[in-house]
């Protein structure tokens, strides 16, 4: 099939960028999204022009390094999968293709489609774990049983793998939906009790220190993310917010 | 405490809450004006009891204006800050693929409503106020209805009411599920209230349009 | 013992290691404090060794080439951890899980550090649960286990398909945790582009700052190398894309020697290539294999017949599908071990019963299982006579329950749904067993520098059982490294800050920046693309699932050729001091040519069939791996000398005192 791409190219952070426009022959409905952007990046090596640098790395839909902004909508049209398991019979031929990065104020953009997702580190880092030295002798894993249905909730939110698609589909590009999955993989089991409170202050503030915006309900991000993380999740967040500002 | 209110999910609850109120307060005043349609009378008494008692007039009345102004302040300011989180704007963004207008444009059936809001004060409120404290005319508990049946006679009014109450049934119908989430209102009940302020959000803004013109095309004749 | 000290600890195994760590110099909490570590690669191996050394009170800085630690390509991993908890009851035990590790690696792995493996595989368990890792659970709200190829006993642990992703996010937040104490520093999208040895010891590394494109110099007491395997050798691997041997092969040319380069594992289950386009290949999990059954038609022509699309599968009867496995091996059937497994898939293949339109292909059925569900589902609700519909409907759901997430992804790429039809698999490179030689406690032949997790050669022989890499990444990180350094840098509790103003940093910096120019300045024939795919293919028909002599003197030749053909005329666009993609590949791509070389020379010296490594002319006549206990029971330690192909072989010799070598037969 034959492609009409426009792709945003911006040389690095302080530069300006714009929409550039590519055609592209040859694309069979096997390849992966980014197989069609390989084919791309190898002809205009050849010709000697610098290819469009973009993140990925597992290509399997799970180390969530991809992340493409697909004709407005992340990870493009298909559902529940990132960019890189996206495949070209979800195009047909004589198709126009916008490409750009992730937009929001806490990315800023690398190069090219590449942006800087550091903000979501930060985030974790201010309380996303539970603290238990790894160096020292924990109990049995089986000491503690827990239910069922609650593993299994804790392990969806858990599914979460970072890429960022939920603020870049928010109209206000907030990234609610990443920080209470992970809020709520540890306040639903035992472990993650302890620290609930102080874990869901903190990762908030976060949160709000790298800029993002704020949550209005749209569902945006649930309905883009690869993974399915569920707006439950935020209203957990919001509950656990509420009940630690409470106790203070 | 300071910290509670800068925080992004602090200003949320204070959306929720200050929402959850303004609905509080539409369902009561849908039901004293249903009455005006049923019994003119029970209209004119509820009307004379919420203009005339101290409690109504100096303690709730109050209460309310800061609850909409509370509402459309952090309203505003959200929609500021949301707007700067975005930085630059996508050349193309599909947010019709993953979220339902109105979801999207809260800020605009929003401003409708505000707007809708200064007309009804106008009409109402400011005449209320200058029949009270301006003209000092005396207490005449069988004014209201006439007065209000009399307000629904120009058709252009008419219309902008009903406008304005479609804006608002949007406006709710996000909204009133949405502030019950951002209280973070999660159970097995949730399903079942979610779908209570779906109705809500229909039921009450069309029953306003039809007292609206229920009034406009019954006149007083007399 | 030559050069070679593994410094195994003397004493009876199970008492080894309670014995060595009592032993071992420690270094006191105050003195930590001023002693450095730096780490590279924040995957499972590298991420739980930083977090634990962190804890422990040392500085450490991790170095990854991803954005974030958590991208690491342990994430990937779907199946399972391994651990000998037996709370299945059924028989396991720490002796039976290094049992099985040292048979399925073929008896060529080092007995003591397997055993030490089985020994802290416990402790994983609970560490991670203790971290919130959320493991599935069975109804009474206990962990649930599933089993694996190669094994009699149910000792895997799991987290649905993403089990890897699961236990990288756990030791990603216990790095957090430090990250945010102050006590880790961490590098992203930093690459290690050499080594610094001070007095022949590893006290630094120059790296790259991939958004800068400036050049580092980062100093510390120790360096640790968790840098993964090198499976991207072969062009199409399941490895992620960025995987490279980069930071180990620097350490290897600075003295650190490379051990087993050629055992190399290929996995059964992956989702076969479509086309030449194809970037990298897909696995689908081998927990399928519990209840997926293997086969390919048992006639010639119905095999043609399906290539040509003018038979689907789901027509051909019973008695006309060749399920191979259970044929050849009854006694494991599906669940054989991985190298077996894709061996047979080939013979298959190669025999002309391949099912795609390559001929490269072979069926996962899971027809047979679905309806076994369904029945039992169906019995346990109540239900008296349900239709074969409803059955498959309960099935169905069943199936879905266990590999939900595995099928969706198969459709997705194939386009096919695996319930109606059967998956097609097809064998990919998937992990390399050999690495850097390390001794018994994880440091190279480089003072100071040690590997961890797939870097190393240490546990799995010449193949590594399944669930298995996730148990040896998190084993090496918060078990093992963090105690055995202490033994090293307990020396260095004077030596104060290392300085990188000195000409050995200067020195390497240069050697850096001259390798980076050289790679600018080349012709400009082709992209770097075209050298990493020819390289592939290469070593995928010549050193791949199996091997020969013939072909492996024209493989050393013909990637000699090759990298002296990319030198002169690879084309990487952009510059040095700025993000440019290409020139990161092309730095691991011009490595991969040498390492290449030697994974040739190592498959040559082997004169046997052993694990993933198969010589022609070392099979049985029923075609089974003939090894060679007699003269191959080494360990193959490549020393660098200025070429690969000049590389100099030391042998560590593999003893076992507590298990009896035999032929593997899971017939």
């Amino acid at each position: 099939m034959k492609l009409y791409l426009k792709i945003w190219r911006q040389k690095n952070a302080e530069s300006k960028g714009s929409m550039v426009e590519y055609t592209l022959d040859g694309i069979e409905n096997d390849m992966s999204f980014l197989e069609m952007l390989d084919v791309l990046n190898e002809g205009l090596i050849n010709k000697g022009e610098e290819p469009v640098e973009f993140d990925h790395d597992c290509r399997e839909g799970i180390c969530g390094t991809c992340s493409l902004m697909i004709n407005g909508r992340p990870h493009g049209p298909d559902s529940r999968v990132s960019a890189c398991q996206l495949h070209m019979r979800s195009f047909k031929d004589g198709d126009s293709i916008v490409i750009e990065p992730w937009r929001a104020k806490a990315f800023p953009i690398v190069k090219d489609l590449i942006v800087d997702r550091s903000a979501f580190d930060r985030i974790q880092q201010a309380g996303g774990y539970i603290s238990v030295n790894t160096s020292g002798r924990p109990v049995d894993a089986n000491a503690i049983p827990i239910e069922k249905e609650l593993a299994d909730a804790s392990f969806a939110a858990a599914t979460c793998i970072g890429c960022g698609a939920c603020v870049a589909a928010c109209k206000n590009a907030s990234a609610m939906l990443f920080t209470s999955a992970k809020v709520s993989q540890f306040a639903l089991l035992p472990q993650g009790q302890v620290e609930a409170s102080e874990r869901v202050l903190n990762m908030v503030r976060q949160m709000d220190l790298e800029g993002f915006g704020n949550c209005t309900n749209t569902g945006a991000c649930e309905v883009e993310c690869p993974k399915g993380i569920s707006l439950e999740n935020i209203a957990r967040m919001n509950r656990e917010y509420l009940s630690a500002s409470v106790k203070g | 405490m300071s910290g509670l209110i800068s925080s992004s999910l602090a200003r949320k609850v204070v959306m929720a809450l200050s929402g959850l109120f303004l609905v509080f307060f539409l369902a009561q005043h849908f039901t004293i004006n249903i009455t005006s349609v049923i019994d003119p009378e029970t209209f004119n008494v509820w009307s004379h009891f919420m203009g005339y008692n101290p409690i109504v007039q100096f303690a709730l009345q109050p209460v309310l204006i800061a609850g909409v102004v509370i509402h459309f302040v952090m309203g505003f300011a959200l929609e500021l800050q949301n707007r700067k989180a975005r930085g630059i704007n996508y050349a193309k963004y599909n947010g019709g693929a993953n979220a339902p207008w109105v979801s999207r444009n809260m800020i605009w059936s929003g401003l409708v409503v505000l707007a809708f809001l200064g007309l009804h004060f106008y009409d109402f409120w400011v005449h209320e106020m200058s029949y009270k404290y301006v003209d000092i005319l005396p207490e005449d508990p069988t004014r209201y209805h006439a007065e209000t049946v009399a307000k629904f006679a120009p058709f252009w009014r008419t219309v902008l009411y009903v406008i304005s109450f479609v804006l608002l049934s949007l406006h709710l119908w996000h909204g009133f599920a949405s502030s019950l989430q951002s209280m973070g209102v999660n159970n097995k009940y949730t399903p079942a209230i979610k779908k209570f302020a779906k109705i809500f959000a229909v039921v009450i803004p069309l029953g306003f349009a039809f007292i609206a013109l229920y009034h406009h095309l019954n006149p007083i004749t007399y | 013992m030559g050069v070679l000290d593994s410094k195994i600890p003397s004493g009876p195994l199970a008492d080894k290691w309670t014995n060595h760590k009592n032993k071992i110099d420690l270094v006191n909490p105050a003195n930590k404090r001023n002693i450095d570590i730096i780490v590279v690669g924040t995957g499972l191996a590298g991420g739980s060794a930083a977090a634990t050394l962190a804890e422990l009170g040392y500085n450490v800085k991790t170095f990854c080439y991803q954005d974030s630690p958590r991208r690491a390509h342990s994430i990937a991993a779907q199946g399972g951890v391994n651990a000998a908890k037996n709370y299945q009851g059924d028989g396991d035990s720490v002796y039976r899980l290094f049992y099985d590790t040292v048979k399925g690696g073929d008896y060529r792995s080092r007995e003591a550090n397997v055993h030490r493996l089985a020994e802290v595989s416990t402790n994983i368990i609970d560490q991670c649960v203790a971290q919130g890792v959320p493991f599935a659970r069975e109804y009474g709200g206990l962990l649930d286990n599933r089993s694996f190829g190669g094994v009699l006993v149910s000792r895997t642990f799991y987290a649905k398909g993403q089990t890897g992703q699961q236990l990288l996010l756990g030791a990603y937040a216990a790095m957090n945790r430090q990250i945010q104490r102050g006590k880790i520093k961490s590098y992203t999208r930093h690459e290690m582009l050499d080594m610094v040895l001070v007095n022949g010891k590893a006290r630094g590394i120059i790296a790259r700052n991939l958004v800068t494109g400036e050049i580092e110099r980062h100093s510390g007491h120790a360096v640790v190398l968790a840098t993964g395997g090198y499976g991207n050798l072969f062009f199409l691997s399941t490895y992620c894309m960025g995987a490279n041997v980069m930071a180990a092969w620097k350490a290897h040319k600075r003295g650190a020697f490379f051990a087993n380069p050629c055992f190399t594992q290929i996995h059964p289950t992956c989702i076969p290539v479509s086309g030449d386009h194809q970037s990298k290949l897909t696995l689908m999990s081998e927990s399928l294999r519990n209840d997926g059954r293997i086969w390919v038609p048992k006639n010639i022509e119905d095999a043609q017949s399906i290539r040509e699309g003018k038979l689907k599968p789901t027509e051909l009867k019973e008695e006309d599908r060749d399920y191979y496995l259970e044929r050849r091996y009854p006694a494991f059937g599906n669940l054989v071990p991985r190298d077996v497994a894709s061996r047979a898939a080939k013979e298959r293949c190669d025999a002309g019963y391949g099912v795609n339109k390559t001929g490269e292909a072979v069926y996962l059925d899971f027809a047979a299982a679905i309806m076994r569900y369904g029945r039992e589902k169906a019995l346990t609700s109540g239900m008296k006579n349900p239709d074969d519909a409803t059955v498959r409907q309960l099935g169905e759901e069943v199936v879905e329950a266990k590999y939900g997430n595995l099928f969706q992804m198969y459709e997705k790429i194939v386009d096919q749904n695996p319930y109606k039809t059967p998956m097609m698999i097809y064998p990919a490179v998937h992990y390399t067993m050999g690495g850097l030689w390390v001794d018994y406690n994880l440091m190279t032949s480089i003072p100071g520098c040690y590997a961890a997790g797939e870097a190393n050669f240490s546990d799995h022989g010449a193949n590594r059982l399944g669930a298995s890499a996730l148990m040896q990444g998190l084993a090496d990180g918060y078990f093992v490294l963090p105690y055995t350094i202490g033994d090293y840098l307990s020396d260095d509790i004077r030596t104060g800050p290392i300085s990188t103003e000195t000409e050995e940093f200067d020195a390497a910096e240069k050697h850096v920046r001259e390798r980076i120019e050289k790679l600018l300045s080349a012709k400009g024939e082709h992209s770097v693309d075209y050298y990493h795919k020819k390289l592939g293919k290469i070593m995928w028909n010549k050193c791949g699932m199996a091997r020969n002599e013939k072909e492996l003197k024209e493989a050393m030749k013909e990637i000699a050729e090759l990298r002296k053909d990319f030198w002169e005329n690879v084309k990487v666009p952009g510059s040095a001091d700025a993000k440019n993609q290409e020139l990161e590949k092309a730095g691991r791509v011009a490595d991969f040519l040498e390492l290449g070389e030697l994974f040739a020379m190592d498959a040559l010296d082997r004169n046997e069939s052993c694990g993933g490594h198969f010589r022609d002319e070392y099979q049985t006549p029923e075609g089974e791996a003939l090894r060679d206990d007699k003269n191959y029971t080494y360990v193959a330690a490549w020393e660098y000398k200025g070429e690969p192909s000049k590389a100099k072989l030391h042998k560590e010799n593999l003893v076992y005192e507590n298990i009896e070598v035999k032929t593997r037969s899971y017939k």
